[in-house]
């Protein structure tokens, strides 16, 4: 069978349990599909190809032997941002082109405990700053669905990599829209989960109040079963959620009649080309049809989101990559002069212009007599957005609106306009201030590029999250399309 | 919002990342746009407000003060662009004097 790629992660789990195909066989025809289209969209950064063969060796022993594991066998990539020991781990940036990890994230040990097969490490946004994959060091990432197109960002390759059939899910991180964004132009499920839901420990840190890990995968089946693996508690994060994770694949199949989703009005007065508006509108229609009430909800700060957004991310950004000096690992510039000189070029040379734009918006928003105008300003409007998401949860289950304000744009098209380039992030950045889980899910196709629309719940509400997208994905068929290339 | 060459100097000493002059133009006027993106922050009253810093307003878990890790000093260091005897080599810090 050529086409395992088009099976779910369920479908395949089934095939390897009953026996009707192997790990090595599954895994073996991703690696080929890799090496045949890979170099197409660039997305990936390094392939494991011999441990991946490898494991799926050990996990065919295990089916044969009766001592399968709960992912065993399935093949995924992971975004370049999770540390995994021994295996290079780059962060898209030239400061760590040769970082070989010293330890293992949790998130790649837990998955390495589930039995999944790790195919490599994809390709992203340097540090994950960025909406397009743009500012890799390793080059851009193409959407699969049209050249010269961007995938989105900054989890761009793993989006890249799943859309085009190159790996059965694929995690990635989100810091202001990292995952949702790109699932949204790659026509893709991806899910960002309550902040501390997932372990960041190993996951390199861009903003450390914002960060959280989740997963690109096809469907919101494929995201249960990845997001049960990953979610839990671990002591190793100190911002970790201690509480129990629900059963997210059981969950799915329990129907959604009479949940209540709210529509912020703020965002449907913003002008949205005409094609967003009517894919909205559409899914209502599916999202009515199982008997869910549509009601409009006020978000009076939201507007704020933006504006507390780019003080927030790049004063921790600015903070969290101070330790890329030059002396205990990573890049270092040639022939120093002394120690500030070593610092100072091997900060100029090692970052990309768009890390070094935020760390210098975040040095100069944390820096003496700007403080309390900028970064503390900004906590106080962080908490006006999370109350009126809190009040809005009094009356409703879910929020809906479009994931981004537009369709996948051309390489290059934004690239020299930062603040236009922060504006694809608009929809998705409210969810990282309060914290909240959220998800992209497919709902049109326009001019042959994708759409997604977004839901967000209340904190630790991943599993509505899910049930929602799923029974959407029952009576839709947008996430069952596959890009030209990767058909 | 205007930068100043002196402010951005400043800024990037801060930061410590070197920045060529010639890139001065460009690169104040990037950071001006993100600056007046920020401004419309000072239109919100926030006397009253808190400051959020974790999104769901949790507190830091403590534990027992123990020593948990071990000594992985080897294996920490391998991706040292310069060591020797377990020590992270940097230029001489203190001058000769003349």
């Amino acid at each position: 069978m050529s086409e395992f790629y088009k099976l779910s992660i369920k479908e395949k789990l089934e095939g390897l349990k009953s026996g009707s195909f192997s790990s090595l066989e599954i895994t073996n025809s991703y690696l080929e599909r890799i090496k045949s289209l890979d170099n197409k969209i660039n997305s990936f950064i390094t392939l494991t190809e011999s441990e991946a063969i490898k494991s799926a060796k050990e996990s065919d022993k295990r089916y044969k032997n009766k001592e399968n594991l709960p992912l065993d066998g399935i093949p995924i990539a992971h975004k370049d941002i999770f540390c995994t020991k021994g295996v290079l781990t780059t962060c898209g940036s030239k400061m760590l082109e040769n970082f070989l990890s010293p330890y293992s994230s949790t998130v790649t040990r837990k998955f390495e405990e589930s039995g999944s097969i790790v195919l490599g490490k994809t390709n992203m946004d340097e540090f994950a700053m960025g909406s397009s994959n743009e500012t890799s060091f390793f080059g851009p990432v193409m959407n699969p669905w049209k050249s010269n197109h961007v995938p989105g960002g900054s989890s761009g390759g793993s989006a890249a990599c799943v859309s085009a059939g190159l790996a059965s899910g694929a995690t990635a991180t989100d810091t202001g829209g990292s995952i949702r964004q790109p699932a949204a132009l790659c026509g893709l499920t991806g899910i960002k989960p309550t902040y501390g839901r997932v372990s960041r420990y190993g996951m390199i840190a861009f903003a450390s109040s914002l960060d959280q890990a989740g997963v690109l995968t096809k469907s919101a089946e494929d995201a249960a079963y990845m997001l049960s693996i990953m979610s839990g508690h671990d002591s190793k994060d100190s911002t970790s959620l201690n509480i129990e994770v629900p059963d997210y694949i059981g969950e799915i199949d329990h129907d959604i009649k009479g949940m209540k989703i709210g529509l912020p009005k703020q965002f449907f007065s913003m002008s949205l080309p005409s094609y967003v508006e009517k894919s909205i509108e559409e899914s209502l229609k599916v999202y009515k049809k199982l008997g869910v009430e549509i009601k409009d909800i006020d978000l009076p700060h939201i507007d704020l989101s933006l504006p507390v957004y780019y003080v927030i991310a790049p004063a921790e950004c600015s903070a969290n990559l101070s330790r890329y000096d030059g002396v205990k690992f990573g890049y270092r510039c040639e022939n120093p002069k002394n120690l500030e000189d070593l610092y100072m070029r091997t900060r100029e040379e090692g970052f990309g212009s768009e890390v070094k734009r935020r760390i210098l918006i975040g040095t100069y928003a944390l820096s003496a007599g700007y403080y309390d105008a900028y970064y503390l300003k900004a906590q106080k409007c962080r908490r006006l957005i999370a109350e009126d998401f809190k009040k809005a949860f009094q009356d409703v289950d879910l929020i809906l609106s479009p994931t981004a304000p537009d369709t996948a744009f051309s390489i290059g098209e934004k690239s020299t306009e930062p603040v236009e380039m922060y504006k694809q992030d608009i929809f998705t950045i409210p969810a990282n201030l309060a914290g909240l889980p959220g998800i992209s899910i497919p709902c049109g196709i326009n001019d042959g590029l994708p759409l997604g629309l977004q839901l967000v719940s209340n904190n630790i509400e991943e599993s509505k999250l899910l049930r929602a997208s799923h029974q959407f994905q029952l009576n839709t068929d947008w996430h069952l399309a596959w890009p030209e290339m990767g058909s | 919002m205007s930068l100043k060459d002196k402010d951005l100097e400043q800024i990037a000493y801060l930061a410590r990342i070197n920045i060529e002059k010639s890139k001065f133009p460009s690169l104040k006027e990037e950071l001006e746009s993100i600056l007046s993106l920020v401004a419309s922050m000072d239109s919100v009253d926030t006397k009253s407000i808190k400051p959020l810093s974790h999104p769901l307003d949790l507190s830091q878990p403590l534990r027992e003060d123990k020593v948990t890790e071990e000594n992985d000093r080897e294996n920490l260091q391998s991706n040292a662009p310069s060591k020797e005897d377990g020590l992270f080599l940097v230029p001489k810090v203190l001058e000769d004097e003349d």
